[in-house]
């Protein structure tokens, strides 16, 4: 199983998203992706992303402003 | 099926392409369907290199406004209109144009982003198309 990591820093509004999910349709079923960035809305909306996608969302950190999103294919 | 987005734009104001734009790519990267119709002042976008070319839909003032805009948005960290549309195809986006338009506007497919366009199409297929989707916007 794979780990994609997605870096996303100093990125806006849709980028963060539509990044996830390239890299959430380039994963195969089991790999993960990791998503890093720092656009506010992004760290709420990843998440909505996940569960409209039907997908398992490990876990999210943020710290100083930084956050970090894992999703299971 | 998976629920979907089908927005016409019929406004070539770079703001409002903008919105568009990142409306489909949000719909694509929340696993919906989306198709985009450029008709009338829209379809200019689609001329080869006049994606970026649309005015600010106020204050303009000649263009001064459209760059001061453009300088926050580069400061701002946001896509260039060339990376969204590209990313919007890649995650499976439609983009069609209105047929009609180009006939008023003399265009044909030469004169338009023939690498980026699905279909060339009318009134028939933006309604088959709204019909079966959740959201549809007029921009």
């Amino acid at each position: 199983m794979a780990e994609i990591k997605v870096d996303c820093t100093g990125e806006t509004c849709p980028v963060p998203l539509v990044e996830t999910r390239k890299a959430l349709r380039k994963a195969k079923e089991g790999d993960i992706v990791e998503v890093t960035g720092t656009h506010p809305s992004s760290k709420k909306e990843i998440p909505m992303a996940v569960k409209a996608l039907g997908l398992k969302l490990l876990d999210i950190k943020e710290k100083g402003g930084t956050w970090r999103i894992r999703i299971r294919r | 099926m998976a629920e979907k987005v089908t927005i016409i734009v019929h406004s070539g104001d770079m703001d409002k392409v903008y919105s568009a734009l990142i409306i489909g790519n949000g719909a694509l990267a929340m696993g919906m369907e989306a198709s985009l119709f450029f008709t009338f002042w829209g379809l200019q976008r689609l001329k080869k290199g006049g994606l970026e070319k649309g005015a600010l839909s106020k204050m303009n003032m000649l263009g001064l406004g459209k760059w001061m805009v453009k300088k926050k948005m580069k400061k701002a960290g946001v896509a260039s209109m060339e990376r969204l549309i590209q990313d919007f195809k890649e995650l499976g986006g439609k983009i069609l144009a209105c047929d009609m338009t180009m006939e008023i506007m003399g265009l044909k497919k030469e004169d338009l982003r023939e690498d980026l366009i699905a279909d060339y199409c009318a009134v028939g297929t933006y309604l088959s198309e709204a019909r079966e989707s959740k959201i549809t916007l007029f921009i």
